[in-house]
């Protein structure tokens, strides 16, 4: 757990130095500038397939995707990020209790 | 900070402060849903919040606690983070010759690199170089006042809650990076990078050890991001 924490912050750190010593000319590459603008939304995309759909290495139907199933009916609703959040949250505690 | 570069004392452009405002505040709420996100994947409140002083960029924070949540190694948990995290590198580039900043003003920049101050500083384009400064310092700064402040609520609210399962925490971390994942996708091309990298996690979980096909998924964006000119007109 420290090991995760710390060495994140560091990276991260790192990486946001990195950028503020790298002259932009390192950015010319439009190859290297369209895969880093994609990184983000493959790893967000792995992300919520991982935290909804998985445990451990077995794929899982549970309450999570139930919540996360409202959470995207939320998003097509253009409501807030808060009350995303919170209707994956009370859906999935619904389902948890209810079955 | 905001004065210090040049020695000058520009006033602060109230439109951009309420703009900054507005962004911080915005954002720093996150940070409980963080908060809550980290303890429901068995982090303690102080590691919590030294995640959101230390690392302090939201997506590789959420990142990190949510592979550790799904079972994965530290080594995935970090790598997961840090490429999440790559853009940071890409806002430095840019804001750096704006900034002009040396020893520790620089690191304090840097730190405080993220989508947010990027974004308000290049929104401020149009109204010179003063403005973007402006808007860079108070909104990196005024997210890391609420972000920090409010990943404490959301850390101490989670612990007092008890088991992530039974109210619906587990369920609050896949639905925020959807919310972020969703801003995103601005075009049919990266709606599909994101199909394409969510079907890919699916058929290669039960073949990898846990946490790995979260950093493969990163291999659906260099092959899109590669061949993107022939596929998009």
């Amino acid at each position: 757990m420290w090991v995760v924490l710390f060495c994140t912050s560091a990276l991260a750190l790192l990486t946001k130095l990195g950028g503020h010593y790298v002259p932009a000319s390192w950015l010319s590459n439009p190859r290297l500038q369209r895969i880093n603008a994609l990184i983000p939304i493959a790893l967000l995309s792995a992300l919520v397939v991982a935290e909804a759909l998985t445990n451990k290495t077995k794929l899982v139907l549970d309450h999570r995707l139930a919540g996360v199933a409202v959470a995207l009916v939320a998003l097509m609703a253009k409501m807030p990020f808060p009350v995303v959040v919170l209707s994956a949250v009370f859906t999935s505690a619904f389902i948890y209790h209810w079955h | 900070m905001i004065l210090s570069k040049t020695g000058e004392m520009p006033t602060i452009d109230p439109r951009v402060l309420r703009y900054s405002l507005s962004v911080s505040l915005t954002v720093g709420l996150y940070g409980i849903a963080f908060g809550a996100a980290s303890i429901a994947s068995g982090f303690s409140v102080l590691q919590s919040c030294l995640f959101s002083l230390l690392t302090f960029t939201g997506a590789s924070q959420f990142a990190a606690v949510g592979v550790v949540a799904s079972g994965g190694t530290a080594f995935a948990a970090i790598s997961a983070a840090t490429l999440l995290g790559t853009r940071n590198a890409l806002y430095g580039m840019q804001m750096a010759p704006l900034l002009e900043n040396r020893g520790l003003n620089k690191l304090i920049a840097a730190h405080i690199t993220i989508d947010e101050s990027t974004g308000v500083a290049l929104s401020q384009i149009e109204q010179g170089a003063s403005s973007m400064r402006q808007g860079f310092w108070l909104t990196g700064l005024g997210v890391f006042l609420f972000w920090n402040l409010f990943t404490l609520l959301g850390a101490l609210g989670a612990k007092q809650l008890g088991t992530p399962a039974s109210w619906g925490l587990d369920a609050g971390v896949p639905a925020a990076f959807l919310g972020l994942l969703w801003l995103r996708l601005t075009s049919n091309f990266l709606r599909l990078v994101a199909l394409a990298a969510m079907i890919f996690t699916v058929v290669v979980t039960p073949w990898m050890p846990a946490g790995l096909p979260i950093i493969s998924a990163t291999l659906v964006a260099v092959v899109a991001g590669w061949s993107e000119r022939s596929s998009q007109s």
